[in-house]
């Protein structure tokens, strides 16, 4: 019969260093994408009649194609990043917050409020990002505060008071986008500050700069390609989030005090931590990174608002920053293999004239496979012949 | 009738018709949640179970020259149970076989269903040779056959209305009492059966008591000789059968047998999760749950002078509603409204 158990080493590495384990794990997972790559081949030969292998250099080739579509990918990457960066403690803190969705729409609607209102004032470009970036944290941060601060004192579940007030917040958008709407009656907020610009990321180096540049030197095609691009601050600054979450959570006292309190609060409160505190706190932060989400979303890449602005990063980013183990740096793998995908799918999509849709299929399909190989990482399964059946009896 | 009775009678028939869709998708809910497992899945076996009904009914549609509504119905009800256990199978192999966290496993089979039912819906009269909108006129109208019982007795009673009051009064009645109960498809009274039913099971029976065994405390229920795995995953599975129900409901009736890529489905599916908890997980308390969450819903309609922004204030009652009954329920910890014990949590035998 068959025995499972929960596995303390890889038996080819029986006593040996951690890392060679940790290799062992990284190997079955790759394996599981490999496996899920071959199925997604198999479903779309299905629906196209299309060589599988031709199909994904398509996708590499919607994807990676030019420098503009690898900006793009770069821009989507950096905000599906950002979000689950931001969702990173709370989950390690065993905190379900399922509200980064509404959390990045908040900060997106203060974003666009500060665009809408101040863009008019000639108020210099860097301090009205700063300002827009101030809001659209203040306002992430308070959708978070909020089921902290009821789960901190009344223990009220948490997974679900954040799932609503994702829709709160999907309809907050709505309320206001009748009244930015632009032009009217189109029911949608337009391009914001099309003509000025105000509040849109800047990029480093204009178009006028770019052209003074001695054409034939070396430098003048990288600098076109990466500081004449406008996405560049989108990438900068998730980044620095990046960078300033890994250290916070890995070696501050406020990460090692999420550490105990996800592991067990009573540990937490016999250790003389103040686990409300840290609750409160720890989804202020979480939340306020998803509102600056909603900035780079709203003033980085899309310069409008709808209730589509987060368009289900929240929810994909939950699954990756669950995947990645609370380390940012392999959520910066898993979501660039995540938008490569849906980047790929919809390139696929336009190519073969089918629905965008077929990315969700595909994003689906690997992210089961996935979830499914931690099984096999964390339990083992032994084949124990007929003596185990003779124990059973 | 006065216009407020019939703008009260139009509201409630709007808010029973759009209450059935959660209503299903909460019953199956509550089923799962019974064993333990919070499925975030539920939008997403709505859509599979949606689409699955809609290919069903629409290849049968396409296959015969004259098609029989009530054949296209019983193709559509087994395309939309084998869709939607599909989905509760996917989800209870990886959470319940293979432990993987419930939460991101369903929102993972939210992702899977969004995509498959809307490439699907947009593209499948495309694959199958034809063009324009998908549509399924002969099974929709085997759902939506509105069965007006009583309709002789009010033209009988209408027919003498003119000359004594009383019948006037009486026929008024009767017209509203048709309207308000009589008027929908069948699957409004499936779902209040299934509703009942479902409370019945849970609670009067000993399987039921077993089931809420398994979600309060597998190791205890494991220990008392219940076979732990197949409750949960009989429970995901039906659960998810019924949730899809919702799906079909919605796709044949509501929107008559069509397919729009709208993303209601899903919206939809979240407020089935969120009546779950209004209802405390007591299949009696969604039904009139369900109705007041579409009563909620659409009461902007029925508001005069609202600009088109509050209207959409008005729509964020139902989730406002569920975050007080949530704050509610934890506030006063009455131990019959709390989740069952071990929702979220995968249970492996040999963990201490």
């Amino acid at each position: 019969m068959i025995h499972i158990s929960k596995r303390v080493d890889f038996t080819l590495f029986k006593g040996k260093a951690a890392w060679m384990n940790r290799f062992i794990g990284w190997g079955i997972r790759l394996l599981a994408v490999a496996l899920s790559l071959v199925v997604c081949g198999v479903l779309i030969y299905a629906l196209t009649k299309l060589n599988p292998v031709k199909v994904y250099a398509v996708m590499a080739n919607g994807v990676f194609g030019t420098t503009r579509r690898v900006w793009a990918w770069l821009r989507d990457l950096a905000l599906l990043l950002c979000i689950s960066v931001g969702l990173a403690p709370a989950f390690k803190m065993r905190f379900w917050n399922i509200g980064a969705e509404g959390q990045v729409l908040v900060g997106g609607i203060a974003t666009a409020a500060c665009m809408i209102y101040m863009g008019g004032m000639n108020i210099p470009t860097p301090l009205l990002l700063l300002i827009m970036a101030a809001t659209s944290i203040v306002a992430g941060a308070i959708w978070g505060i909020i089921p902290a601060l009821f789960k901190a004192r009344w223990n009220t579940n948490e997974t679900l008071f954040t799932l609503m007030m994702n829709y709160i917040a999907i309809q907050l958008t709505s309320y206001f986008i009748p009244k930015w709407e632009h032009p009217k009656g189109s029911n949608t907020v337009g391009l914001i500050n099309a003509g000025t610009q105000a509040g849109w990321f800047p990029s480093f180096m204009s178009k006028e700069a770019l052209a003074k540049l001695d054409p034939n030197a070396w430098y003048t095609g990288l600098l076109k390609n990466t500081v004449g691009q406008p996405y560049l601050l989108n990438v900068l600054i998730v980044i620095a989030i990046v960078l300033f979450m890994f250290f916070y959570l890995k070696k501050s006292k406020h990460g090692y005090e999420i550490a105990v309190v996800g592991q067990s609060e009573n540990t937490a409160r016999y250790a003389a931590m103040n686990v409300k505190k840290v609750i409160v706190r720890t989804m202020t932060l979480s939340g306020a990174i998803c509102g600056l989400g909603g900035f780079l979303a709203v003033a980085g890449a899309d310069h409008t608002i709808s209730a589509a602005t987060a368009g289900g990063r929240g929810f994909v980013a939950i699954i990756v920053a669950w995947l990645a183990k609370f380390n940012t740096f392999v959520m910066i793998l898993i979501s660039a293999v995540l938008v490569f995908l849906e980047k790929g799918a919809i390139a696929i999509a336009s190519e073969f004239s089918l629905s965008n849709d077929v990315s969700h299929i595909i994003k689906g399909i690997i992210l089961f496979f996935i979830l499914g190989s931690e099984f096999f990482i964390n339990y083992q399964i032994k084949f124990t012949g007929k003596s185990g059946r003779r124990a059973d009896k | 009738m006065s216009t407020t009775v019939i703008q009260i009678i139009t509201l409630i028939t709007t808010a029973i018709s759009f209450g059935t869709v959660i209503l299903f998708g909460s019953l199956g809910e509550i089923l799962t949640e019974k064993s333990g497992h919070l499925n975030l899945g539920v939008p997403g076996i709505m859509y599979l179970g949606g689409i699955g009904g809609l290919i069903g009914s629409f290849l049968y549609e396409n296959a015969s020259a004259s098609p029989v509504p009530f054949v296209g119905m019983l193709v559509a009800l087994a395309g939309t149970l084998i869709c939607s256990v599909l989905g509760g199978l996917i989800y209870s192999f990886l959470t319940v076989t293979l432990r993987a966290n419930q939460n991101v496993t369903g929102l993972t089979l939210t992702i899977l269903g969004s995509g498959v039912a809307n490439f699907f819906g947009g593209s499948l009269s495309k694959l199958a040779g034809g063009v324009g909108q998908i549509s399924v006129p002969a099974t929709s109208s085997a759902f939506c056959a509105t069965q007006k019982l009583s309709d002789a007795l009010v033209a009988l009673v209408s027919k003498g209305a003119s000359s004594s009051g009383f019948l006037r009064v009486l026929g008024g009645v009767l017209d509203g009492f048709d309207k308000v109960f009589l008027s929908y498809g069948f699957m409004v009274y499936v779902a209040v059966i299934i509703a009942i039913l479902l409370s019945l099971f849970i609670n009067r029976t000993s399987k039921g008591l077993n089931l809420r065994a398994v979600g309060e405390n597998p190791a205890t229920a494991d220990a008392a000789g219940i076979n732990v795995i197949r409750y949960k995953y009989l429970a995901t599975c039906t659960g998810a059968a019924i949730s899809g129900l919702g799906g079909l409901y919605y796709v044949m009736d509501y929107i008559n047998g069509t397919w729009a890529n709208d993303g209601n489905i899903e919206a939809l599916g979240w407020l089935a999760v969120a009546l779950v908890i209004f209802a405390t997980w007591k299949p009696l308390r969604s039904i009139w749950g369900a109705y007041l969450f579409g009563a909620l819903y659409w009461l902007y309609n029925y508001i005069p002078g609202l600009t088109r922004s509050m209207q959409e204030v008005f729509k964020m009652l139902p989730y406002a509603v569920t975050i007080i009954v949530l704050i509610m329920v934890s506030l006063r910890h009455k131990k019959e409204d709390l989740p069952p014990s071990s929702l979220g949590l995968s249970y492996f035998r040999e963990d201490r």
